[in-house]
């Protein structure tokens, strides 16, 4: 029965996300357009932070290295986009080799770090490296074919790309390879006493991540026609792991509902209070304290409450946050309140 | 964790009919806000500002004057009513160019005003040379905005290129002081590279010779080392501009190394606009300071003390130069629209209105546009006096009348060289 | 370059370490025991400096403006402990989200209150100007600075070393749950780690707002510089702070004296070599 509805409910989505363009109006189609370009971009970022449990604050680095080889080679040197797009991803794809390197040793706050510095310089290139990138004027002029010129025909196109894209995703995390990235994330001694090769294993969730978020830049970079230092800035970095876990970690539906939200709110909620960004970290407050799994999980518990649609508790890939298991400090707080811990339990170093 | 896959891709449609459902019942408001375009409907203007994030400042000056003048002179002309869609921008080229869009597609403005980063600016040029709606940039000072990538339907009514105003100041420290011998020392970003640029350009023209160029970064948090190592260099004179906070750990750190009174300094006019001036507290840690600027809110003149008396009323601090340009650039408009008949419909035929209206008398001066869509202005030479009052305001020292983005080049000469950057700063050209 | 632009430069990364010192003294205090990223407090820095600002017109002395801000941030942060960051204890990433959503909370509220125009804390008349000493100026601010930053570090030394509360503190950076189960009331222990923390950095927050001035975005700026103190030092270790914070205040400032077109990259460069061969930073053990 479950099976039916889920199929209903993706005939339905699908008809609505194909003809989007004939009832979605161009502002909001456009904006549609850059939530699924997001999407992308936070379920690379879920890949490591909710999946492997490596969180991560350099991402838009790799990020806008995309964009910005895409923007040069396209404006500058009016090469084609078949072209340009795939420099990108590559040049994308390398940079993350370059990072993974120094980084996948580290893990916890010491990957935070680290990914951070990382993105930091790129900012710091992106910003300085005048002859290229112009600075903070940055890039503009990055014109799609004319085949791709309208918006409702890059909207299919990034539909596609992101349907792609979540449906790799999906089987890749259903793979022994990323049951092992889970496995890695709730236990690594264990799986290193396995045999396993935990620094290759980061490494290649590090590449794989780093080609979907190339991707997305590169998008990106057709969607605005411009980049600036802002698409590599870590303030992006960290917008994008705030969608992550505002959506729910460890989850791929997660990062796609926060990005969508992440956007809507941001250019909506503008719309009527210059206060935005207040209500942006009140919704971040208020998502921690009511429903500490992102909205996805949020959705669960009441998809759980509703008679009906009854299952059973998800087990593994629900553990909330990752890197380390949940042993709040007051027993009335716990959301398992069989665990009767009225003193701080002992966390992994 | 078979279930789980299929658990997801439920939940997965559902929010996603969600999204789709809220996108829809906006797209349905924002379908009821569309009408077809008449004459004697409003005119509908959007503008594009800071109003959240670290531009939030510059934003609310903007929108105060741009109010200030519909307020003082009425929000009808030519028997239109104007509405005013002001859009927060945050500073990010991203949210901009999704609210220029807001703006021309849903909200079906007649034009677009604002921006105040060069980044935006540019983001949403590319835009609407696309669309080829009328589009002025009263604040953004990119250079190449009017000069080697010109958009035919954007004009800096009222506003200002980086280096028109320190063309003529290079020039004028080499042949009326005693400073031979130059460093600078500039925020190392486009808006500093171009306005040194025109600096230096001209200071050597006239015989000046530049010791060095030091860049920082734009946040820059401690300015010491730069001035121990510029004062190693024994300069004449030091011209300098840093911009935004940075300004004021500049000055302060300028006296903390005994350089004040040592070393004369000359400034970018963004170094004592009031934007940064009303901040210092003591006033007179720049009482003295030498800029040049093509806004100076102590000039002796009635248009421009009105502005600034009817602006101290109102919001009770002295106005910047953005809210001047804002005033200015809604004082533009009124006299084009006026003079179009309000037909602001044809684009094309508007647009050249804009172009012919020439100003006598406005906060800045007399005003007109030159043949590459940017104003002709004066740019005085402005020194910080304290007030009577206590505060700190810029006087004219000095006019120079009527100067172009090109100041004494011949424009098509100039636009063959490049922009000026860190690489080129026009020191052996001409 | 002669002897004297070397004396100067040391001196100014030295009392520009000191700054640092003051603001990431706290951050590395509230991570070594409570192990939380408190992404807050950059926030806390700015909204201190604005509130010694407004405290010094009635005050009328920079003394009591410091800790009037260093008061008034301790509160929040006890309000902030007690009520928000105890809920999501051991939850890294909500912690950070936590924490986020706060600092654009409170970033928010600082610019609807004050505005966005830059202003600067002004320096009380006996610290204006500069002792000159063999020919060179070394401003009086900075000395003070210095000072302060020494006589802080001072403090937290003796704190830690030498009183209960000191050992309960570095007995719970070592084994939280032994330090439970000897009766001890860790948790309020916590709370005046965080209240500790964040006075803290309401203190650097004035002291910065005369040093640095005080605008919207300098709460970012300031927390990228001390998360790069701590990283280098290690975090947790309030030795690490001390020297973390000189090397980057004389990597600073050296950097922009020989290399001003790297600059960025004479902290980020380093951090990042540091952070490959040392993952722990210099002091860290955690």
């Amino acid at each position: 029965m479950r099976t039916a509805w889920t199929w209903a409910s993706v005939a339905v989505l699908g008809t609505l996300g194909m003809f989007a363009p004939l009832y979605l109006p161009a502002f909001y189609l456009r904006l549609l357009t850059e939530s699924l370009i997001y999407a992308m971009f936070a379920m690379s970022i879920d890949l490591l932070a909710g999946y492997a449990g490596l969180v991560t604050l350099g991402h838009a680095g790799i990020f806008g290295i995309s964009a910005y080889l895409v923007g040069y080679l396209t404006a500058r040197l009016g090469l084609p986009m078949h072209v340009t797009f795939p420099c990108g991803v590559l040049g994308a794809v390398g940079a993350s080799l370059l990072f993974g390197i120094m980084a996948v040793r580290t893990s916890g706050v010491y990957f935070l770090l680290i990914t951070m510095a990382q993105g930091m310089i790129v900012w710091g290139l992106a910003f300085r490296w005048t002859s290229v990138t112009g600075s903070e004027n940055g890039i503009r002029g990055i014109l799609r074919p004319d085949a791709l010129a309208t918006q409702q025909a890059y909207y299919y196109v990034i539909l596609g790309a992101f349907v792609l894209v979540a449906f790799l995703l999906v089987r890749l995390v259903r793979s022994p390879f990323g049951l092992s990235l889970l496995g890695l994330r709730e236990n690594e001694a264990r799986l290193r006493a396995l045999g396993y090769s935990v620094w290759l294993h980061r490494l290649l969730a590090f590449l794989v991540s780093g080609c979907f978020a190339g991707i997305a830049g590169a998008f990106y970079a057709f969607h605005n026609n411009f980049v600036s230092p802002d698409a590599v800035h870590f303030v992006l970095s960290g917008q994008g792991l705030l969608m992550v876990i505002l959506g729910g970690a460890g989850t791929l539906v997660g990062p796609v509902v926060g990005a969508g939200v992440f956007i809507f709110l941001r250019n909506v909620v503008s719309l009527y209070t210059d206060r935005w960004p207040m209500v942006l970290g009140a919704l971040f407050v208020l998502t921690v304290l009511l429903a500490p799994q992102g909205l996805v999980g949020l959705a669960r518990q009441l998809l759980r409450r509703w008679p009906a649609g009854a299952e059973p508790a998800p087990v593994g890939s629900t553990l909330p946050y990752g890197v380390v298991s949940p042993q709040p400090l007051d027993g009335r707080n716990n959301p398992a309140p069989h665990q009767p811990t009225n003193h701080p339990g002992k966390r992994r170093r | 964790m078979q279930r789980h896959p299929m658990t997801r891709l439920a939940l997965a449609a559902a929010t996603w009919l969600l999204v789709q459902g809220l996108l829809l019942a906006t797209a349905g408001v924002a379908r009821a806000e569309q009408r077809p375009a008449a004459a004697g409907e409003p005119i509908r203007i959007g503008v594009l500002v800071p109003l959240s994030g670290i531009g939030a400042a510059a934003g609310k000056d903007a929108t105060d004057g741009w109010n200030l003048w519909w307020q003082r002179h009425g929000r009808t002309v030519a028997g239109r009513e104007i509405q005013s869609f002001i859009e927060d921008t945050a500073g990010n080229p991203d949210l901009g160019l999704s609210k220029a869009r807001l703006l021309v597609e849903q909200r079906q403005v007649h034009m677009l005003v604002g921006t105040v980063f060069a980044s935006v600016g540019l983001a949403v040029a590319t835009y609407v040379e696309q669309v080829g709606i009328p589009t002025f940039y009263p604040i953004a000072a990119a250079d190449d905005l009017t000069q080697r990538h010109r958009v035919p339907n954007l004009m800096r009514i009222a506003g200002w290129s980086s280096s028109q105003v320190t063309h003529p100041f290079g020039e004028w420290v080499a042949t009326t002081t005693p400073c031979r011998r130059l460093v600078t020392l500039a925020a190392d970003y486009a808006f500093g590279h171009e306005a040194v640029g025109g600096f230096v350009n001209t200071f050597t023209d006239v015989g000046g010779q530049v010791l060095e160029q030091i860049w920082h970064p734009i946040a820059e948090t401690d300015f010491s080392p730069y001035l121990a190592r510029l004062a190693a260099t024994r300069p004449d004179c030091v011209f300098a501009m840093p911009v935004g906070a940075p300004i004021i750990r500049f000055i302060q750190a300028w006296h903390d190394l005994g350089l004040w009174g040592r070393i004369p300094l000359y400034v970018g006019e963004v170094v004592t606009d009031q934007a940064i001036l009303r901040g210092i507290d003591p006033p007179d840690l720049v009482v003295g300071l030498i800029s040049a600027g093509h806004w100076a809110e102590g000039r002796d003149d009635a248009t421009t003390q009105e502005f600034v008396r009817l602006y101290e009323d109102a919001y009770r601090i002295l106005p910047s130069y953005y809210a001047a340009a804002m005033y200015t650039a809604a004082q533009w408009l009124t006299r084009a629209i006026t003079a179009a008949n309000g037909r602001v419909e044809d684009r094309q035929a508007f647009l050249q209105t804009v172009r012919a209206t020439q100003l006598q008398e406005t906060p800045f001066g007399p005003a007109r546009l030159d043949d590459y869509n940017h104003p002709i202005f004066n740019v005085y030479i402005r020194e910080v006096v304290k007030r009577p009052d206590g505060r700190a305001w810029n006087v004219v020292r000095h006019t120079i009348p009527n100067v172009s983005q090109f100041y004494k080049y011949d424009p098509e000469a100039y636009l063959r060289q490049p922009v000026y950057s860190r690489q080129y700063q026009g020191i052996n050209w001409p | 370059m002669p002897l004297t632009f070397y004396l100067v430069q040391a001196f100014n990364g030295i009392t520009f370490g000191a700054l640092l010192f003051l603001l990431a003294s706290g951050f590395t205090l509230i991570f070594g025991l409570m192990r939380v990223v408190s992404l807050t407090h950059g926030a806390f820095y700015l909204l201190g400096g604005y509130i010694g600002l407004t405290a010094l017109r009635p005050l009328g002395n920079f003394g009591l403006a410091v800790v009037a801000g260093a008061l008034a941030i301790g509160l929040v942060g006890v309000l902030i402990e007690r009520f928000l960051l105890r809920r999501v204890w051991g939850q890294p990433l909500a912690e950070a989200l936590l924490t986020f959503g706060l600092a654009f909370i409170l970033a928010d509220a600082v610019l609807m209150i004050w505005g966005g125009d830059p202003r600067n804390v002004p320096i009380p008349r006996f610290l204006r100007g500069s002792v000159v000493a063999f020919g060179l100026f070394f401003p009086k601010f900075r000395l003070f600075t210095l000072l302060l930053g020494v006589g802080v570090a001072l403090f937290l030394w003796w704190l830690l070393a030498c009183t209960r509360v000191g050992r309960i503190i570095r007995a719970g950076v070592d084994d939280l749950e032994m330090v439970a189960a000897l009766g001890i009331n860790i948790r309020a222990v916590f709370t005046g780690v965080f209240c500790l923390g964040s006075m803290l950095a309401g203190l650097a927050g004035v002291v910065g707002g005369a040093f640095l001035s005080l605008y919207p975005g300098a709460d970012a700026e300031i927390l990228l510089l001390g998360l790069v103190v701590v990283i280098l030092g290690g975090l947790g270790s309030l030795e690490g702070a001390v020297v973390g914070s000189l090397v980057v205040g004389l990597l600073d400032t050296f950097g922009k004296a020989f290399f001003p077109e790297l600059s960025y990259f004479t902290i980020f460069g380093p951090m990042a070599l540091v952070l490959a061969l040392r993952p722990r930073g210099l002091f860290g053990r955690v």
